[in-house]
């Protein structure tokens, strides 16, 4: 495995992590422009930019880019969140420069009024296919209770009413301030041959005017409380939960995966145990989420409505006990065994590598092998997670109930 | 695969929950939940842990005709996984006073599904689409499970979880001699039993419609086809493919691209030992389902006036593409050669494989397809209204 690294003239950075023996390619336009950067005018902006980005260009028609993607029999996706946008597509490397020309090329689409009406149904119908799941929209809702009007509050989709009011002047906007390209890096894992792509990243990108638009990065101040919301409908009950968390600038992101493998993964952990063992729970799992300047450690918890609140008091005390107890070194080791042998395994496929070092870059400007990153979770001593526990304890917390309860009491 | 660091196994064992009573439906389900709760000289909490101390987790699951379990890891842990499986089926405590924890979970696995809408269309569509008891769930009901007891448990296990006809499968980069030395030690003294026939019952006709109060309504549309093992498969998947692998099939052009009318509307293959089905999904707002499902059936009737050159080749790279992917997933491999064992009594090679998909013609898919023209459609519908018959989705039965 060799990192190669280089910077075009108008900013675009191009990294690549090359394993000449992957049978495959993956190459990435990774956005800095997510949820994050919309005003509640625009909600949802960015992810129907995704769809649109695929609806042609000056040179390609439509029909013409989902056929090519095709062609090279690439596997090939986007997907949007609350601070970047990725395109992706893993092909063979035989086909590595032409899927950077077609996505390269994508990067600078048409946006016509005719698709954007059109493609607007479809955003539409995957807001009402969400909101048909499970949790039936808890996690936006939790989100926005928790964040407020901080931009990391925005939901990613946006609702029907907010993306149906979107004008295309507005999506232009938005597009010419984000996808500047200082705020893109071309990523590629696998079977590389960097001089190729540098090359045809020059070719196809090195034009690209730059606009100077950085991220704006304030601070949340988290909104902490209750609610349960109605959903007559639904049959089971579901509980999300939200406390601060270490961000992803924040070392201590390492000792909190490693507790929420302890705590709350969905085999093994105290959770696991607690609730998935026994069949008091459907679900129960708890997970670290992080964002530039702010952090997340979000609980779930589903089962029968019945149950609920039973179940709702029994986490609390385990988010006690962990608070004044800590975690045993048994638990420790365990937890480093599943971490290690997880990165070890995922990281077979180009494909994974390329969201791993992609997403890693975009927040630190650095790359670590897959050794240093093992190394990292395999360092870690008991206090450093008890340190953690302490520094981000699960309670007090935001709570949100939905399902068929009208009330439900969180103790 | 000497070069991958992971080796995979998956194992299928003869059964599955097709062997359930019609009184106890889920059984076999219950059974693998419990088989997981402590085997040889480790409890429930021994068994997970120790696991997760050689870098693995056991995955389960029960399918129409297998117990499936599976799991890959670092490849120096192969051997003592294995150790630990063997002791899941051949001296699982299945303990009594977990009895009522291990329902519940199965009781969960019910719940869940009505809350997720689409799956819960699609086992209704299952299982109007094969002769009973072919196009079961596995989950049972809520009162099969509650009928189902510790004898029942022990039961299934002793009459199924044997070595006969069992499908072990490993891929990854292991050492072939010293793993099948390994598994003779572990599995040679296991005595086979013999499987009863299953006995088939007909399959329920008609359209059917799940009452729901959502915002979209789920299009489940199934129409028979030929099993894995059958001559003409590929040529069935070559037309499944035209219309739905891939950005530029027909499905997603016509019902998502050109009208907006989905997020997501795709068709695949469903095939068992001896019978098979192409299922069709599609989900969308309630007022514009109709159109959906007019559109969706003219393009699967489409088909029969046959496919084009440029579609075929599009669709050979892309499962080129598939199969040479396949090489950096032991788990991936693993599961597709157990499949192939089962289907076939032997493994296609990638080479194999990568051969026939080349040697597909126009011309064999389209007479297949004007032989075999798509028909006797079954359709379930979910949502706040009933769907009308197009032409083609009668009420005839298969």
């Amino acid at each position: 495995m060799e990192f190669r690294q280089h910077r075009l003239e108008n900013g675009l950075q191009i990294i690549s992590e090359i394993n000449p023996r992957a049978y495959s390619t993956a190459i990435g336009f990774f956005v800095n422009a997510g949820a994050r950067d919309e005003t509640p005018e625009i909600g949802g902006v960015s992810h129907f930019l995704e769809h649109m980005v695929f609806k042609g260009t000056p040179n390609r028609t439509a029909e013409e880019v989902n056929r090519e993607l095709d062609e090279m029999g690439s596997h090939s996706n986007a997907r949007t969140g609350e601070e970047r946008t990725i395109y992706h597509s893993t092909v063979l490397p035989e086909f590595q420069n032409q899927a950077v020309e077609l996505l390269g090329d994508i990067l600078r689409p048409s946006l016509r009024n005719d698709d954007f009406e059109m493609e607007k149904k479809v955003i539409c119908e995957e807001i009402m296919m969400y909101d048909d799941q499970p949790p039936f929209g808890g996690n936006e809702k939790l989100m926005a209770s928790y964040f407020g009007d901080h931009p990391l509050g925005q939901s990613i989709l946006g609702t029907v009413e907010t993306v149906t009011a979107l004008t295309p002047d507005q999506m232009r906007t938005y597009f010419t301030q984000r996808y500047s390209p200082d705020n893109i890096t071309l990523v590629a894992t696998g079977n590389v041959d960097f001089e190729g792509l540098i090359q045809i990243a020059q070719e196809k990108c090195g034009q690209w005017a730059k606009v100077d638009s950085p991220r704006v990065i304030t601070a949340a101040e988290p909104n902490l409380q209750q609610q349960c919301i109605e959903k007559a409908t639904a049959s089971q009950q579901y509980v999300l939960q939200v406390a601060p968390g270490p961000a992803a600038e924040d070392d201590d992101r390492y000792p909190a995966r490693i507790l929420s493998a302890i705590f709350g993964d969905d085999g093994g952990s105290r959770l696991y145990w607690e609730f998935i063992d026994s069949g008091k729970a459907e679900y129960a799992a708890m997970g670290v989420y992080e964002f530039q300047s702010a952090g997340l450690l979000m609980t779930f918890l589903c089962g029968n409505p019945e149950s609920t609140e039973a179940n709702f008091q029994r986490l609390s005390e385990l988010q006690k006990n962990l608070r004044a107890d800590g975690v045993t070194e048994s638990e420790l080791e365990l937890a480093k065994a599943k971490t290690a042998s997880h990165i070890i395994l995922s990281s077979e496929r180009p494909e994974n590598r390329l969201f791993a070092v992609g997403s890693h870059w975009l927040t630190r400007q650095n790359y670590l092998t897959v050794g240093e990153v093992a190394n990292r979770y395999n360092s870690l001593t008991i206090d450093d997670i008890n340190t953690v526990i302490q520094k981000y304890p699960l309670q007090p917390a935001n709570s949100l109930a939905i399902g068929p309860l009208k009330t439900m009491s969180f103790g | 695969m000497p070069w991958l660091e992971s080796v995979a196994f998956a194992a299928s064992i003869p059964g599955g929950c097709q062997v359930d009573p019609t009184n106890r439906l889920g059984l076999g389900n219950f059974t693998c939940e419990m088989v997981q709760r402590g085997c040889g000289d480790r409890t429930s909490r021994q068994f997970v842990e120790s696991l997760e101390r050689l870098g693995t987790d056991i995955s389960a699951s029960v399918s129409i005709s297998h117990s499936n379990f599976g799991a890959s890891m670092p490849a120096a842990s192969i051997y003592n996984v294995l150790d630990i499986f063997k002791d899941l089926v051949r001296s699982p405590h299945m303990p009594e006073d977990q009895l009522e924890e291990g329902r519940s979970v199965c009781l969960q696995e019910v719940s869940a599904i009505e809350d997720d809408l689409s799956q819960k269309t699609l086992i209704e569509l299952r299982r109007r689409s094969y002769p009973q008891p072919y196009g079961r769930s596995a989950t049972g009901t809520a009162d099969s499970i509650a009928a189902i007891s510790a004898a029942d448990i022990r039961q299934y296990w002793e009459s199924f979880y044997q070595p006969q006809e069992m499908i072990l499968s490993v891929a990854g980069k292991t050492d072939f001699k010293r793993l099948c030395d390994h598994v003779e030690t572990i599995f040679s003294d296991w005595k086979p039993k013999s499987i009863e026939k299953v006995e088939q019952k007909p399959t329920e006709t008609g359209h059917f419609h799940i009452d729901q109060q959502s915002n979209q309504t789920h299009i489940g549309l199934s129409y028979p086809s030929v099993p894995y093992s059958h001559p003409d498969y590929f040529r069935a998947r070559g037309s499944v493919g035209v219309l739905s692998d891939g950005m530029s099939s027909r499905l997603f052009t016509e019902v998502r691209e050109k009208r907006g009318l989905c997020y997501t509307v795709y068709a695949s293959m469903h095939s068992m030992k001896e019978r098979g089905s192409i299922i069709v999904y599609a989900g969308t707002s309630a007022d514009r389902a109709q159109e959906t499902l007019d559109v969706t059936v003219a393009e699967i009737q489409r088909l029969s006036r046959g496919i084009q050159q440029s579609e075929l080749d599009r669709l050979k790279v892309s499962i080129r593409s598939s199969l040479v992917m396949q090489q950096e997933s032991s788990r991936s491999r693993a599961a597709s050669m157990a499949g192939d064992w089962f289907h076939l009594g032997r493994v296609r090679t990638l080479e194999e494989l990568t051969q026939i998909i080349n040697s597909l013609t126009v011309q064999e898919i389209n007479h297949y397809l004007a032989e075999h023209p798509p028909q006797n459609f079954k359709l379930v519908s979910l949502g706040p209204t009933p769907l009308e018959e197009p032409s083609g989705v009668s009420t005839a039965s298969a």
